[in-house]
């Protein structure tokens, strides 16, 4: 086993989900079958290679720090599932 | 012929003589949308009543001589392209109500050209996906056959212009999701260059990877579209800032003086006889027409799944982050503490493969795993690139299958997560190598279903993949170009 439950119920924790009994079950099964196959890049030797994020190599995007009009506060809030016309409402946090 | 039959080429030329409205081509395709998707089932919203006003006001902008390319031309769009006032679900209940205050910049794009936005088309949820099966709404089907997959992630794109209700869709492609449901559906799709289009507006699901692309029913259309989405956006930072050539001039036949290679890595194991001999043929008539044809080895292809597995799957579960159920989505409202909101709300908002996607992503990240799998696909991912400079040394666009098989059952690889993954071996690639490709309608299965050829060029080489896709195109000569069965 690559994966064992708890690690699967830790991981989700990270990714802020919560798994049935069912769900925890098969997604163990599927993330060990996925992981036991990814570990085939293990085959290639990879000393001394650069990691890349991209695929070729392009300069930093910058641009003046210009005030420029933004959303509006009522079309920003428009699709909120819950707000109070000025802010987002969230449960009680501590 | 009705006019939702006619191709983007066809229908501007009747329109530019005077003997076609816009509004009776898109009148046309309404009306083939209402007869027909309750069987394709490609479309999540129609958008009859605004299509129409905004095929007048292409009419008026024609009279007066100022139209654009895709002035009048009515289109679908996947529902991963944020559109103004118009619901972007991304296929997820999450965003099932989502209402985007912006449009994406391809969709402003085509709206300053005065295209015609029909409507938006179903898709595997956040792009994830091969079948578009895992859509929240409905799964799209193959209008070559019912009961088959369409393909995906952009199944509805696909199927919307197979079947004709439109002329051309716009899609997303991360590992495949413009190309693989061409393939399957028996039309043009092209994944460009990384940067050369914006995805401002476009849902994110693997930053490095996404590109958005046009699927048609022909070449000519394919670059026409490209003409119009293409082009540097300042709110895209990774938008590159370059000169962009007019695609049409690229459209002539003949291919003297151009080396045509063919990755013997992507015509192994697993590869089904009938695509094998569609692509031969396919070889055959490139060759006919003026190519040297040489082989050539790209020999990490083996990893590439593995590679594209855990980086897309690390991004997405960076950039699905977002949904946390505060700003816009979906919330559980029924949560009293924040953390229990978080997980309730994507616990109930998000599907099994998303889950799935978000979790392998979290893992390769994860502290003490990192270093095993998200760093070392990234250094694979280099070896890739490598792979790829060195075979564009040899030659200047790469022939080969799409997709491995013709499309399958709607439900057949449901169950098996690493099977449809395998699905995608032949196109996820130039993804990670951020190389144009394509898939050209190259023939049919004994059971009717359409093939693909793929075409791969180097950085910015579209024009080249364009060159080599009409003439393959003129030489394939197919028919019938699309399924008259329905």
């Amino acid at each position: 086993m690559k994966i064992t439950k708890e690690e699967v119920l830790k991981v989700a924790h990270l990714a802020r989900l919560t798994l049935s009994e069912a769900e925890l079950d098969s997604m163990t099964s599927h993330l060990d079958t996925i992981l036991s196959y990814v570990i085939k890049l293990d085959e290639l030797d990879t000393t001394g290679v650069q990691p890349i994020t991209h695929a070729f190599a392009e300069a930093n995007a910058f641009r003046e720090d210009r005030v420029s009009t933004s959303l509006a506060r009522a079309e920003a809030l428009a699709n909120g599932p819950c707000h109070n016309e000025e802010a987002f409402v969230v449960p009680k946090i501590i | 012929m009705n006019p939702y039959e006619l191709t983007i080429a066809q229908a501007t030329g009747q329109m530019a003589a005077g003997s076609l409205s816009s509004r009776e081509w898109t009148q046309s395709c309404l009306e083939r949308i209402e007869a027909i998707d309750d069987k394709i089932k490609a479309f999540l919203v129609v958008k009859p009543e605004q299509a129409l006003l905004q095929a007048d006001a292409a009419d008026i902008i024609r009279a007066r001589g100022d139209a654009e390319p895709l002035c009048g031309v009515p289109l679908s769009l996947k529902d991963l392209l944020c559109t103004k006032g118009t619901v972007t679900t991304c296929g997820s209940r999450m965003l099932e109500n989502f209402i985007p205050p912006y449009d994406a910049t391809v969709v402003e794009k085509l709206k300053e050209q005065g295209a015609v936005i029909l409507g938006k088309v179903a898709m595997d949820e956040f792009a994830m996906g091969s079948s578009s099966e895992n859509c929240a709404f409905r799964v799209p089907e193959n209008p070559w056959k019912p009961g088959f997959v369409s393909g995906g992630s952009s199944g509805g794109s696909a199927a919307s212009v197979a079947a004709s209700e439109c002329p051309a869709s716009l899609g997303s492609d991360t590992g495949g999701s413009i190309r693989q449901p061409a393939s399957l559906c028996g039309i043009v799709g092209m994944k460009p260059t990384y940067g050369l289009v914006s995805r401002y507006g476009l849902v994110a699901f693997a930053s490095s990877l996404d590109q958005i692309g046009p699927l048609t029913r022909d070449v000519t259309d394919c670059a026409l579209m490209m003409n119009a989405i293409s082009g540097h956006d300042p709110k895209d930072s990774t938008s590159v800032n370059r000169q962009i050539p007019d695609f049409c001039t690229s459209l002539t036949k003949g291919l003297q003086g151009l080396r045509i290679g063919v990755p013997q890595e992507y015509f192994g194991e697993g590869l089904h006889p009938e695509v094998r001999a569609v692509v031969t043929r396919g070889i055959a008539v490139l060759r006919e027409a003026g190519a040297a044809i040489i082989e050539v080895s790209l020999p990490r292809t083996d990893y590439c799944v593995a590679v594209y597995y855990l980086i897309a799957t690390a991004e997405a579960s960076s950039n699905l982050a977002r949904y946390d159920g505060v700003s816009y989505g979906f919330r559980n409202l029924e949560s009293q503490a924040l953390m229990e909101m978080y997980k309730e709300t994507r616990s109930q908002g998000f599907g099994a493969e998303v889950k799935r996607r978000i979790l392998i992503g979290t893992y390769a990240l994860s502290a003490g795993y990192y270093d095993a799998y998200y760093k070392k696909a990234s250094q694979v991912r280099s070896l890739i690139v490598d792979d790829f400079q060195q075979a564009f040394d040899q030659c200047d666009v790469l022939i080969s299958p799409v997709v491995p098989t013709p499309a399958w059952k709607i439900g057949e690889k449901a169950d098996n997560p690493l099977a449809m993954y395998l699905s995608d071996v032949l196109t996820i690639s130039a993804n990670l190598a951020g190389i144009p490709a394509m898939s050209v309608p190259g023939g049919y299965s004994q059971q009717g279903l359409p093939i693909g050829i793929q075409l791969q060029g180097a950085h910015f080489r579209e024009d080249l993949l364009f060159k080599v896709a009409y003439n393959l195109e003129q030489g394939l000569n197919l028919q019938p170009q699309w399924p008259g069965i329905i």
